[in-house]
């Protein structure tokens, strides 16, 4: 597992993807930032975090969209898949490598908060529970990407199935307003990442947010395992 | 060293790999031989472990590849057809993390710098694999296969697309390595598999239908011995003289050429008729402009081997449509065609 986090966090830097995640992610919190803290003379960092729920999920398809179809692609899973490794220390591996690039990227918001403390005093507990929030709901995206990586070996419908699921992601709790259904509604609800985060966000750590985060990042970890194993057998 | 029983591999209802059955035994080389599409690289890709079979065992060095597969892939080196590179990566960091990927002990840089001497590629080191040719690219990728030097080798189309001085630097390369190593090398050049492989196994359309030497498979496929000779002579002093030389069983013509006649010489089985064949002749003072044994190159041995296993199943075909015939099961169709008619 290590040799694939390895290989893999060396790529994102040997290619401009991760310079590319990296520059466009601080761009925009940078903006954020500025608007709703600097220029607004606000010591609070919802503002930011609510502000990056959107950037992120527009973001993580950009990293997760080369995991799994490059490999393909090269055919070099041939050469994870015949070496002495577990698949689920080359799926795991993997997945780090991209969860790294990305706590890389939101440990920008803990720079804002030690930028804000020399002018005020931010309220740490909702720092941190945001931020906690925000490697949650990275946590969990990353393993949809990597998942819908791994169906395709082009890179360009593997980006474009994430930002589909990023869309419906951020369309879902509009959607919820419409409808009259009860069910429906809670369906809805039931699918929302950004009430989950929202409630990081305000400093509520919820443990059902947490587990509704680790759950899905687990089944799509286990789906992306299962995606390989069926390839094998069929 | 490697046991493969049972083998099958069904993707659907198409079979690339049916009921096939081999083993290698400790430092043999052996060339799986057959066309495109034949089912080689899938037999190849279920002994390493990156497909499964649908049935049928397998055992690598002793380990079961399904029940101790990390065991049994650490036993091999593995070149697949394509060189599984990462084209973003140098030689050197390509090969350090096949090393780690391998979980191989000991000195790291002083075994990669053996490899890489041994396969040739001590120039390019540090070069990007993107920017290497295809030449340096499959040596890049042999390189990898040889990574903690595993007692098997299994290598799929090695010299696919190389150039001819690479190919007979592969070949060589290749030949050193199976004085160390349990070789299995795929090919669909049949010179190339005579020239490295001691046994070859031919397969068609995902059946071995030979096994065997090269020497070996000729013999049986010529059906004995066989002898071309064209003799400038009148023809029938010639064909009595023939049939008198001891050993010989039986003498055909067949027909004449450059102003001589060709004649076939079967010999008796282990009989070798040259000798009393030359002094025959020359008292008869006729000239012998050429003398030819027919064991079959490989190339015919194939060809004549894939026919024969087409013949075969066009005539099962046969056979099962004629048993539905018998069965009545097919009245309908009749019926049909004589609508259609």
């Amino acid at each position: 597992m290590r040799a694939v986090l390895r290989r893999e966090l060396s790529a994102y830097f040997h290619s401009p993807i991760g310079y590319v995640f990296l520059a466009v992610f601080y761009f925009f919190s940078g903006y954020f930032f500025t608007l709703t803290c600097l220029r607004s003379m606000n010591a609070s960092l919802s503002g930011v975090f609510a502000g990056l729920f959107s950037i992120l999920l527009f973001l993580v398809p950009i990293l997760t969209m080369r995991l799994m179809s490059e490999e393909l692609k090269a055919k070099t899973d041939q050469l994870l898949l015949t070496s002495p490794i577990s698949l689920t220390g080359m799926v795991l591996g993997k997945y780090l490598a991209a969860l790294l690039v990305y706590l890389l990227g939101i440990s920008i918001t803990l720079v804002y908060a030690l930028v804000i403390s020399s002018l005020a005093s931010p309220h740490w507990p909702m720092v941190l529970g945001s931020f906690l929030g925000a490697l949650l709901l990275g946590m969990a995206i990353i393993a949809i990407g990597m998942f819908i990586s791994s169906l395709t070996q082009n890179q360009v419908i593997a980006a474009v199935g994430g930002f589909g699921v990023a869309l419906f992601l951020i369309l879902v709790d509009g959607l919820g307003s419409y409808l009259s259904n009860e069910t429906l509604v809670n369906l809805v609800m039931a699918l929302s990442f950004y009430q989950r985060f929202e409630s990081f966000a305000l400093g509520i750590l919820s443990l059902s947010g947490v587990g509704f985060f680790l759950g899905v990042t687990a089944i799509f970890i286990f789906l992306t395992i299962r995606v390989f194993e069926k390839r094998r057998w069929s | 060293m490697i046991e493969v029983k049972e083998l099958t591999k069904r993707y659907g209802v198409k079979y690339a790999v049916e009921n096939v059955s081999f083993s290698v035994g400790e430092g043999e080389v052996l060339g799986l031989l057959g066309p495109n599409g034949a089912g080689k690289s899938t037999i190849m890709n279920i002994i390493t472990g990156y497909l499964s079979a649908t049935d049928g065992t397998i055992t690598v060095g002793g380990y079961d590849i399904l029940e101790q597969p990390a065991k049994a892939k650490s036993q091999i080196g593995y070149l697949p057809e394509q060189p599984p590179l990462y084209l973003d990566m140098t030689v050197e960091e390509y090969l350090h993390f096949c090393f780690r990927l391998k979980k191989l002990k000991g000195n790291k840089k002083q075994h990669i710098a053996q490899v890489c001497e041994r396969v040739g590629i001590e120039d390019v080191f540090g070069r990007k694999i993107g920017n290497l040719s295809r030449g340096y690219r499959q040596r890049v990728g042999l390189a990898q296969a040889l990574l903690g030097s595993p007692p098997i080798l299994i290598l799929d189309e090695p010299t696919v697309g190389l150039d001819p001085r690479q190919i007979t630097d592969i070949r060589n390369l290749i030949k050193e390595l199976g004085k160390e190593h349990t070789v299995i090398l795929s090919s669909h050049i049949l010179s190339e598999v005579q020239a490295i492989c001691p046994r070859v196994a031919v397969i068609h359309q995902g059946h071995i239908i030979a096994d065997g030497s090269p020497h070996t498979l000729a013999h049986s496929m010529a059906g004995g011995n066989r002898l071309y000779a064209r003799i400038d002579g009148p023809k029938e002093p010639v064909r009595r003289m023939l049939e008198q030389i001891a050993g010989v069983e039986k003498v055909e013509e067949l027909g004449p050429r450059e102003g001589a006649f060709e004649w076939a010489i079967y010999p008796k089985e282990g009989v070798d008729v040259r000798r009393p064949l030359f002094f025959a002749l020359s008292r008869n003072r006729w000239p012998l402009l050429s003398l030819q044994d027919n064991e079959m190159s490989l190339e015919e041995i194939f060809l004549a081997l894939t026919a024969q296993a087409e013949e075969q199943a066009r005539q099962q075909a046969l056979e099962e449509e004629t048993s539905e015939d018998e069965d009545g099961a097919s009245e309908k169709d009749v019926e049909e065609e004589e609508e259609l008619q």
